[in-house]
């Protein structure tokens, strides 16, 4: 399966480096990028490649919600298929 | 790669304007448990319950978690247990505690089914499970009760309705030291939906398979916040928009449900698309009818806006599912949505003017909270009216009122959680006892002969 990372925020350093290192950490690979800043807001998309993640999902989602935590961030992972269903016909 | 702004735009849906997935229903069919003792059809109600709702709970936050989804609801609901009792006899009670017990196993937060369907009579068991309503509704916690006494096809039987007004009284007073919560779970119909999966009226219809996932969306804030962009528009452009909105909440619902229906190995019913509000500030039907450019929610063109809603949703959503059931509309409980509290509570809304508005909404008469001396003949003369309505315009109408017992005008009964709270509402209170204490059966009408 593939997901959709967003992390929306004040933009700081290392945002970026964070969450792609636990992409890395759990065999995520992450396949696009596209950040903006919108409003001031720092914005960061990533499609990333869960079919070889070594935990489970609930695990990631978790993990990556707690750098949200630590850095004041809103991120969050979700399906790719949210959006597909949502946005496409 | 989907573009940044559809991105955002859900997650914003989800963050900042409470869109969910209201509820997950499992829907059970109990007649495989009938049995002529009942204590051995309560054993086997325990045990098919448990079973076929084994995973359901785990699944739901299993989905919530990986699509980031709140699923607010599971729930569950189940064969009129009348039908049960038709042939096992016994005390209907032992079917209510059996059910609370599941519920508690199975860690659902709502079970309903504890219903007749009595449109054109009473058969065997019918009346028995009725009378017993106040009791049930006041030793159990999860179990949700409906009686349907009218429908388009066999008109209204007034004997039900005269019953379901002296049942709607007893349950508050039995419930009168828990802030009356009993007939909050308690709804009259006319022309009830077998595959409703919203409380307090969901039940398993006798022709719906053996276990079947019936999904319930919501997000009227959503729809709220897609109209307030468009301050100037004509309300043509404000339709398209709801049909925009409604077509993509409801694409998530049918996402869910198959996803729920594949991992739960049982099949899909149906997506309802309803806008259920909720007391939490934007998650009000009430408001959008503001947004569109009513002062208050009860202003004169709160029935013309409300018809708009209800349509809109239902052609944004028809094509986004594959199968559209329940009650799919937009909802009107006073005490569940925090700008009809406030309507309420002004004056600006009333009970009369709601009514008109169930004549176009999904369903009818819910969560209004009325003087707790009102006589059972007035709260019969108004689910007689409601059904009525249904009656004549072929849709579902459905009356939940609440007697505050000890309470007058101008008192707040407070429910808590989903079931809010809300002001006590002035009644007509000049008496239509001779009319309800007729009897009989209003004949059906004439659109009922389609054939």
């Amino acid at each position: 399966m593939r997901g959709i990372i967003t992390v929306v925020g004040k933009d700081m350093v290392g945002i970026l480096a964070k969450v792609s290192g636990v992409c890395s950490e759990n065999n995520v690979n992450v396949i696009e990028v596209s950040q903006s800043i919108l409003q001031d807001m720092f914005c960061m998309i990533m499609l990333v490649d869960l079919e070889k993640c070594t935990v489970s999902f609930t695990d990631f989602s978790d993990k990556i919600s707690a750098i949200g935590n630590e850095m004041a961030l809103s991120i969050h992972v979700m399906h790719e298929d949210i959006f597909n269903s949502m946005h496409r016909i | 790669m989907i573009n940044t702004h559809d991105i955002l735009e859900t997650i914003n849906m989800i963050q900042d304007e409470n869109l969910d997935i209201r509820t997950i229903t499992m829907g059970i069919s109990l007649l495989d448990c009938c049995s002529d003792d009942i204590n051995a059809s309560c054993d086997k109600i325990y045990e098919k319950i448990t079973r076929k709702a084994e995973n359901l709970i785990r699944v739901g936050e299993d989905i919530e978690k990986e699509y980031g989804i709140p699923i607010i609801n599971k729930r569950i609901s189940v064969t009129p247990i009348a039908m049960l009792c038709a042939s096992s006899k016994g005390d209907p009670i032992l079917y209510a505690k059996t059910l609370e017990r599941v519920a508690g196993t199975v860690g659902v937060n709502f079970i309903g089914g504890y219903s007749a369907l009595v449109q054109k009579g009473f058969a065997a068991g019918d009346e028995a499970l009725i009378r017993s309503i106040p009791e049930a509704l006041s030793v159990t916690e999860h179990i949700c009760s409906s009686v349907n006494i009218g429908s388009t096809k066999a008109g209204i039987n007034m004997d039900a309705v005269k019953l379901m007004g002296q049942i709607v009284k007893e349950s508050a007073e039995v419930t009168a030291d828990k802030g009356c919560i009993g007939p909050a779970k308690l709804v009259v119909f006319c022309n009830a939906p077998e595959d409703n999966p919203f409380m307090a009226g969901a039940f398993h219809g006798a022709g719906e398979p053996d276990c079947v996932i019936n999904v319930g969306v919501s997000g009227p804030g959503v729809v709220r916040s897609a109209i307030s962009k468009i301050p100037d528009a004509d309300i043509t452009e404000v339709a398209d928009m709801v049909k925009r909105t409604a077509f993509k909440i409801t694409r998530m619902g049918q996402l869910v449900a198959k996803e729920a229906s594949k991992r739960l190995n049982v099949p899909f019913g149906i997506v309802d698309l309803s806008l259920a509000p909720t007391p939490a500030i934007g998650d009000s039907v009430a408001h959008i009818l503001e947004e569109m450019g009513l002062e208050q929610c009860g202003a004169h063109g709160t029935t013309a806006c409300l018809a708009l809603l209800n349509d809109a949703v239902k052609k944004g959503g028809v094509m986004a599912s594959s199968h559209v059931g329940g009650l799919s509309g937009a909802f009107i409980p006073v005490s569940e949505d925090a700008g009809m509290i406030d309507a309420a509570t002004n004056g600006t809304l009333t009970v009369e003017k709601l009514e008109a508005m169930t004549a176009v909404c999904s369903v009818g008469l819910d969560m209004i909270i009325v003087p707790g001396d009102t006589s059972a003949e007035v709260i019969s003369g108004i689910i007689a009216d409601e059904a009525a309505i249904g009656m004549v315009n072929s849709k579902t109408t459905a009356v939940r009122l609440i007697p505050a017992i000890g309470k007058n005008v101008g008192d707040t009964l407070n429910f808590g959680g989903l079931l809010g709270y809300g002001p006590v509402m002035r009644l007509n209170s000049a008496s239509p006892a001779k009319f309800i204490n007729r009897g009989g059966r209003i004949p059906a009408p004439l659109q009922s002969l389609k054939n």
